[in-house]
């Protein structure tokens, strides 16, 4: 685990000692996270970084969890989908194996923070313990859309909270309390991020049988419809009229998801014999992933939806020229023409791909651009930083703050 | 290399940082556009307009504000586009003068282009308004003549070059800059201090802005 002073070669002295400085403004609070799951999942990748570093920096921070059985788990898959705008059925019973384990919790939990700060719609009930302290809500899901039965039956719950954050503007709802924009981020120094050695780069293509002898352009996502496979593998077939190179689609399907091997299903079929095609089905392997995109000449990411798309600010971190859908988070990460290409077609990425691969000083150049605005904006430096603020604007409603 | 003027006040360096606030409104036509624009805080206003300073400086200094932007890319309106990102702010000594320009300019251009009403933006490009909550804190870093203060701008963030630039001159209704007020009063260097004040900054980047400060200095002291 990276200690804070390791930041400092990647994002300078001064950002870290501002980290410094408000976190001495938060001397004396008790930070209490509270989700549902210590492993997998986004929520716990950040929350397992960001807690050890709030505490070295000093901030009393503590990190718990709610119980619940596979049918509460059940439901609450089935809220995310239906925020996500799925078309999910819940009956009232559903509503009610939630509200039963949220009391089972609230009898269990004891919310104990300064400022309690809760994640994503599982732990949403503990509101009902609200005392004198601070109450955040954190909203991971892309509710741009949701389902408005279920989004009703949350925003109850949401109008208690002292504020709630999301990750998109386009997220933002109308509520009657203080909302923030804070945005997810990345941690240069994990085995996703960090820099390798050219030797290990190349022993991972050479694991996978990717020779160097064309341009290699990547997709890293999970086989889902919503991250296109099917439309990435049509837009390299226009560029591969052109110009010769080499497709991979490399991630996750988890083998208990038949909608994920009935895409993969689609995108082999898709693929048929083209050697060019390398669809690799990765397990939870970061160091192949940061290897895979290291070795890509352009880095594509086609989403239908995206709630913010953390594999674009990994493959601009990396200095990629990133060809990507203008949807969700993605647009706050790319400004089309200046740190990346936006597409909203089989045919715009297939045209932005050729640009890039025809234009190497170019790609170059948004690759740069790319990297030093996540470097200034999508770091796990700012996001800390973010998450001070909204603590400390807690304590003071007004716009300007001295502190 | 002439002897150093000890500042009669020392300068502290402050930092800035901001956190975004979502208002939840929303506009999709140029209409709404003009009327969330007249109704909300100077700090949406604010956030909009300055917000590609921090987030982008590494970049070409533009695109110069999200208005000018999202009327481009969303709308395709693009001679309207030119003219907000065309409006020279650093003319505007406040909030209040700055939002009433940015309404004439979409009001002028509504009456000679009334098609322009008619056009939405795409689902999910709505344009969202924000606003930037500041906060103002102290550095530990201090400087007592323009040496110190040259070696700690090397070193300190933009945010807080940003804060004694932008947020001075702007937001809290300062005539110039803090580096200037202070070269001026607490160094008497009257000539240093209007060179700094007489930089258009929002036509730079901040790392530009840096540099170019630093260099004037720089100047000034081996002479």
């Amino acid at each position: 685990m990276a200690k804070i002073e390791e930041y400092i070669p990647i994002v300078g002295q001064s950002i870290i000692d501002d980290l410094k400085l408000l976190a001495e403004k938060l001397k004396g609070k008790v930070i209490q996270h509270i989700n549902s799951t210590s492993v997998g999942g986004g929520v716990a990748e950040i929350l397992s970084r960001m807690v050890p570093l709030l505490k070295e920096l000093g901030v009393d921070t503590r990190w718990d969890l709610i119980k619940g059985g596979e049918q509460f788990f059940e439901v609450t898959k089935k809220f995310h989908n239906a925020l996500q705008g799925g078309t999910e059925i819940i009956s009232r019973h559903d509503f009610d194996i939630f509200m039963e384990t949220s009391q089972k919790n609230i009898d269990g939990v004891d919310t104990y923070g300064d400022i309690v700060f809760i994640h994503d719609p599982q732990p949403i009930g503990l509101i009902k313990k609200k005392a004198n302290n601070k109450w955040i809500w954190r909203c991971h899901i892309d509710v741009s859309n949701p389902n408005q039965r279920v989004w009703s039956f949350l925003k109850d719950f949401v109008a208690d909270y002292d504020a709630v954050v999301f990750s998109a503007p386009t997220f933002s709802q109308r509520l009657p309390i203080r909302q923030f924009l804070i945005s997810p981020s990345i941690d240069p120094l994990s085995d996703k991020n960090r820099e390798l050695p050219q030797k290990v780069i190349d022993s991972v293509l050479s694991k996978y049988s990717i020779l160097k002898d064309k341009p290699i352009i990547t997709q890293i996502s999970r086989f889902d419809r919503l991250k296109d496979p099917v439309g990435v593998i049509e837009a390299y077939q226009q560029v591969k009229k052109y110009i010769d190179c080499q497709l991979v689609l490399a991630g996750g399907a988890a083998t208990d998801d038949p909608e994920g091997m009935k895409v993969l299903e689609e995108v082999k079929e898709k693929a048929k014999q083209d050697r060019d095609i390398h669809i690799l089905l990765l397990p939870h392997n970061d160091i192949e992933v940061n290897a895979l995109q290291r070795a890509s000449t352009v880095i594509i990411q086609k989403s239908i939806k995206e709630g913010f798309g953390l594999t674009v600010a990994e493959a601009l971190w990396k200095a990629k020229p990133v060809v990507a859908s203008k949807v969700g988070g993605i647009t706050l990460q790319i400004k089309h023409k200046y740190s990346g290409l936006l597409c909203h077609s089989i045919e715009g990425a297939s045209f932005a791909i050729k640009q890039l691969l025809n234009s190497p000083e170019y790609a170059k150049k948004l690759g740069e651009n790319g990297r030093e605005h996540i470097r200034t904006n999508f770091l796990l430096t700012r996001h800390l930083r973010d998450y001070m603020l909204l603590f400390l604007s807690l304590y003071h409603p007004e716009d300007i703050v001295y502190l | 290399m002439p002897e150093l003027i000890k500042a009669k006040e020392p300068f502290r360096f402050y930092t800035r940082l901001h956190l975004s606030e979502l208002t939840g409104l929303r506009a999709s036509t140029l209409n709404q556009l003009l009327d969330i624009i007249k109704e909300v805080p100077g700090s949406c206003i604010y956030h909009h307009t300055h917000r590609f300073l921090q987030q982008h400086q590494y970049l070409s200094p533009e695109p110069p504000n999200d208005f000018a932007y999202w009327v481009t890319e969303a709308l395709g309106e693009n001679e309207l586009g030119e003219r907000l990102a065309s409006i020279d702010t650093i003319q505007f000594s406040n909030i209040r003068s700055l939002r009433e320009k940015i309404i004439e300019t979409i009001e002028n251009y509504l009456k000679n282009s009334p098609l322009a009403k008619l056009k939405f933006s795409r689902e999910g490009e709505e344009f969202h308004f924000i606003k930037s909550v500041s906060f103002v804190l102290p550095t530990n870093y201090v400087a007592y003549d323009l040496k110190d203060f040259l070696e700690i701008l090397n070193k300190i963030t933009i945010d807080s070059i940003y804060f004694h630039i932008f947020e001075a001159r702007l937001r809290l209704e300062k005539k110039t800059n803090d580096f200037s007020i202070w070269i001026e009063t607490s160094i008497g260097d009257k000539e240093l201090a209007d060179k700094i004040s007489g930089l258009d900054p929002y036509t730079r980047t901040l790392e530009d802005l840096r540099k170019t400060v630093m260099k004037i200095i720089e100047r000034k002291i081996s002479v």
